[in-house]
């Protein structure tokens, strides 16, 4: 099929997807029961002057999707000043409202937090990538022995195995050995230099690892499977009548054939990888956006709520549509006319 | 000596109870410098399995229970893997059945060639190395710039000139071409048997070609062995084959071939199907089928006899007794 | 129903199959009959006194007590209603919507099809987690919703599967024989396609009942589980903010072991009948060479029986 072709497909998928996640969003907090931001009017953390800046700023005096009467007497502009179109507004100025608890702005609150969890998410994907691409290769090359049986068995296991809970145990049998909780130990500041890099990255042992050993088991069983797949198709023959050792094959036809399909998987993964993070992130106290979505479920803090959601459904699907573009780039089957 | 000497081949498959079934029994044949011996027979006669035994690239179920393949004296089956691996390609390469993945998809076709060379001639360098791929390319009629494409990228009949290509990188002595023309439609089939005629005679070059088509191995083998069962049923050059046959089933494989000279001849067809793996006959694995059957061919396996110089059958009661 | 039979012989077969049936048993036969099994009714109201907080195993109290000073023991055992009610409830809900979609998709094709795998497409980009959490913060907590969005968001992996299956079958010669004698769609669908995609479904759903417990169990320890019900989320979630730092391993860890057991249980059954109904290939070209020079390694296989050589009809002798 076109490059070309394939590339404006996706594009215009995330682009819809994203509309579409921007408008749920929307709906979720304004139309359900419970509306919060009615309950902004009678919420009593907030002075009057701030509640008054919500109900203006939101425009919670006006319709919520489209102003019919306007409509009729042919204001068409008009119409479109609803709560809908002034939410859009705030949106595309970075102004994901401002958080019940902190009274800070929301997007702030988030931008503070975000490359916690961007490191912690990265270096758990890379050593899950990592081990799972090695493992479920030589499960899948030493089928049916008992190496291959062991690795089955980890990657089943782990499957059954909620994240927090492995997290709990970690920390209950780290205790003493590693940092479980926090992000720094408490008086060390970034300018005290590799003191609190160091630190840090010890802070980040723990959580890495839980997430590691989740995520690993799906890479384990996706590679396993695709290097099966690929290991008796026709070239490999080709492959061991040419004269080439087994471990020449397994490097230079097998690895780049079956890790294709992980690049898309990986990033579809990240839907449940963000999950993970927010369990893991609770349990070992780690103060990025996954434990601000759990304090913001616990304080009720429904914008945090609101605007975290987004910015991890939105990271997703850029991530995904990314993984698509490098699909295309990498699989010479997928090429431009 | 000759360039290649296999005497007394047998290959089983063994199933998931562990029993073994008899796919090669007792086959053998020599071949000398710059002769073509054509191994024919029906789906299922074994020909492929004989021919990826003497590489040992048999499937995992496998068994080479009995024989020697001498090649050029050494008996490759006396060698461990690895010695065994310095054999493939460099003397003794093969071409498999035309499929869409006999390539590897996602490399180009160059460097997968390319791969050849650098494994068993490693002296050259990157230069070296090109120089020769778009030689070879060149070789069996595909232009050397194609070199960087994709096997998506080729047809059908180019891929299996690509593969042709492949085989030669590094000069073997010996071409396996296992049915390089199924699959392929008429006229392409014409051009790459014109082209193994082609390379045959400039390379010197020795071919087994494995083929059920009769008209192939009249045009491009010297000598023939036919197969039926898993065992050697006639085995002599082409001409004696198609003008002396002697075996029952030779005969019938004949006269199931369209002549040009008598166009209005009956084709007649072979009653019957080859014998599955697991339910051989006994005796003869041709009597069911057979139209010269005695009561004993059902009970004995008829040996192979050579009735004159170069000339082996597997049947008492062939037509000249 | 033939099939089905078959598979079940097959089943009983497998060891790991086996095993982890075992494990669900227990689960479910605890579950069933928890008013019996529990020394305590974690109901009902009991006085406590400081010491009894947390209190550690001893013999009244196989488990010890939680921080309301409740029986851990019978706690875990009721939990068990809860994760299993959820469980099979809510997958039910996404194996069957999942299967209307993916045999709907696969079988009409066209517009329908496309759109039903863009609905997939978009659902599985969505992180699943952050939106549950989002939908129960804003909808109240309860057994019921909790059921209803784990149910609602986990139908796209059995669609897409059925999608798959229904595809290739769809080309198959017995189908393409029952519409050219007219045979309706509904009919096609119910008596020829349905009966190959229920194997494959089943498998699936038992794998989604413990991914659905794993859900629920998340939700649970984040906070959001059914306030009024005790499950083994919750008694972590508990155990998680009041019982580490007093090291009360009692109640820390028996609801998560509860969970991994339920679970694997469960995983075990589903990739065994996983691999009856869609078995992974057998071998590929990269297996141990040595073991095909057979005298070499000095095997010497089994002769099969002898057997009748089979007579065909010959034509006349020449």
């Amino acid at each position: 099929m076109q490059r070309s072709d394939y590339l404006i497909r996706k594009v215009l998928f995330g682009l819809i997807t994203l509309a579409v996640v921007v408008g749920f969003n929307f709906a979720l907090f304004r139309i359900l029961p419970g509306d919060p931001v009615k309950a902004i009017a009678r919420s009593p953390r907030l002075t009057q002057e701030a509640r008054e800046k919500l109900r203006v700023e939101f425009g919670l005096d006006k319709p919520v999707f489209l102003d019919l009467e306007r409509l009729k007497t042919g204001d068409v502009i008009g119409a479109f000043d609803t709560q809908f179109t002034a939410y859009i507004n705030a949106l595309l100025h970075g102004n994901l409202g401002i958080s019940f608890r902190s009274r800070r702005a929301v997007s702030e609150v988030l931008a503070e937090r975000v490359w916690r969890t961007v490191v912690l998410v990265a270096a758990a994907e890379t050593l899950s990538l990592v081990l799972g691409i090695a493992l479920g290769l030589v499960a899948a090359w030493r089928r049916g022995t008992r190496a291959d049986m062991g690795i089955l068995l980890y990657a089943l296991f782990s499957w059954g195995l909620p994240t927090f809970f492995l997290g709990i145990i970690l920390l209950v049998l780290a205790q003493g050995l590693l940092p479980v909780g926090g992000m720094v130990t408490p008086g060390l500041k970034p300018q005290d230099g590799w003191v609190y890099w160091i630190d840090v990255a010890k802070h980040l042992i723990l959580p890495t690892l839980t997430m590691a050993i989740i995520y690993t088991s799906s890479y384990i069983l996706i590679m396993r499977s695709s290097v099966m797949g690929v290991l008796s198709e026709d070239y490999i023959l080709t492959a061991k009548a040419k004269g080439m050792s087994t471990f020449r094959i397994l490097r230079s036809e097998a690895l780049k054939n079956a890790m294709l399909p992980m690049v898309t998987i990986v990033a579809l993964n990240l839907a449940y990888t963000v999950g993970g993070a927010i369990q893991v992130e609770t349990v070992f106290s780690w103060p990025g956006i996954g434990r601000l979505m759990y304090e913001a479920v616990t304080m009720r803090d429904y914008p945090v709520l609101q605007g975290t959601f987004l910015l991890l459904a939105v990271a997703v699907i850029v991530a995904n549509l990314a993984a698509d573009i490098l699909y295309s780039v990498l699989d010479p089957r997928v090429k431009a006319s | 000596m000759s360039l290649l000497e296999v005497r007394n081949l047998s290959i089983d498959y063994l199933r998931e109870d562990g029993t073994a079934l008899h796919a090669v029994e007792e086959v053998g044949f020599t071949l000398e410098e710059s002769r073509s011996l054509g191994l024919v027979g029906e789906s299922g006669c074994g020909k492929t399995t004989a021919i990826q035994g003497i590489l040992r690239l048999l499937p995992a179920q496998g068994r080479i229970v009995s024989g020697e393949v001498l090649y050029r004296g050494t008996d490759l089956f006396s060698l461990s893997e690895e010695e065994m691996r310095k054999y493939r390609w460099k003397h003794l390469s093969i071409v498999f059945q035309g499929s869409m993945n006999a390539l590897n998809p996602v490399r180009q076709v160059g460097s997968q060639i390319a791969d050849a060379i650098k494994m068993h001639e490693p002296a050259n360098n990157g230069r070296q190395v090109e120089a020769r791929v778009h030689h070879l390319l060149d070789l069996v009629g595909i232009t050397p710039q194609r070199s960087r494409h994709y096997p998506h990228q080729y047809s059908g009949g180019m891929r299996q000139r690509a593969m042709i290509a492949m085989a030669l990188a590094c000069s073997p002595d010996i071409l396996i071409a296992d049915e390089p023309t199924t699959a392929l439609d008429v006229m392409i089939q014409a051009q790459i048997l014109d082209l193994l005629q082609k390379l045959q005679k400039e390379l010197a070059l020795s071919i087994i070609l494995v083929t059920h088509d009769l008209g192939v191995v009249a045009e491009m083998c010297d000598d023939v062995l036919v197969m039926y069962g898993g065992r050697t049923a006639e085995y002599a050059s082409v001409d004696t084959i198609f003008n002396n046959a002697q075996h029952p089933y030779t005969l019938r494989l004949l006269q199931a071939f369209p002549d040009v000279a008598n166009p209005s001849s009956k084709l007649a067809s072979i009653p019957g199907y080859p014998p599955p793996l697991d339910a051989m006959p006994r005796g003869c694995r041709f009597e069911p089928r057979c139209h010269r059957k005695r009561a004993i061919c059902a009970e004995q396996i008829p040996a192979l006899e050579a009735i004159q110089p170069g000339h082996y059958v597997a049947c008492p009661f062939r037509e000249d007794n | 129903m033939q099939q089905l039979k078959e598979i079940g012989h097959t089943f009983l077969r497998r060891p790991m199959g086996i095993v982890g049936l075992i494990m669900l048993l227990v689960v479910i036969f605890v579950a069933l009959f928890a008013p019996w099994l529990a020394p305590y009714d974690p109901n009902e109201k009991i006085d406590v006194e400081p010491g009894d907080l947390l209190a550690p195993p001893d013999s009244e109290h196989l488990l010890g007590r939680d921080d309301a000073g409740k029986d851990v023991l019978s706690l875990l055992i009721y939990g068990a209603r809860v994760s299993l009610t959820v469980g099979f409830v809510a997958s039910f809900m996404s194996m069957v919507i999942g299967t209307t979609v993916g045999l709907v998709a696969g079988y009409r094709g066209g517009r329908i099809d496309n759109i039903s795998m863009r609905l997939v497409d978009f659902l599985l980009v969505i992180p699943s987690l952050p939106l549950m959490l989002v939908l129960i913060s804003m909808w109240g907590r309860g057994l019921w919703k909790i059921i209803l969005v784990i149910g609602l968001l986990g139908w796209t992996i059995s669609a897409r599967l059925v999608r798959s299956q229904v595809l290739s079958i769809k080309e198959r010669r017995y189908i393409l024989r029952a519409r050219a004698i007219g045979a309706s769609h509904t009919r096609i669908t119910t008596r020829h396609v349905l009966p190959q995609v229920v194997p494959l479904v089943l498998a699936e759903a038992v794998l989604a009942v413990s991914g659905a417990i794993i859900a629920e169990s998340s939700l649970s320890f984040l906070g959001l589980g059914d306030p009024t019900l005790v499950s083994w989320g919750m008694m972590l979630n508990f155990a998680f903010e009041r019982a580490i730092s007093r090291r009360a391993w009692w109640f820390l860890l028996p609801p998560g072991f509860a969970i991994v057991w339920v679970s694997v249980g469960l995983i075990l059954i589903g990739s065994t009948l996983e691999e009856i109904v869609n078995p992974s290939l057998k071998t590929h070209h990269l297996f141990d060479p040595r073991q095909m020079m057979a005298r070499f390694v000095g095997i010497a296989p089994k002769e099969p029986a002898p057997e009748v050589s089979t007579r065909v009809e010959t034509e006349g002798a020449d």
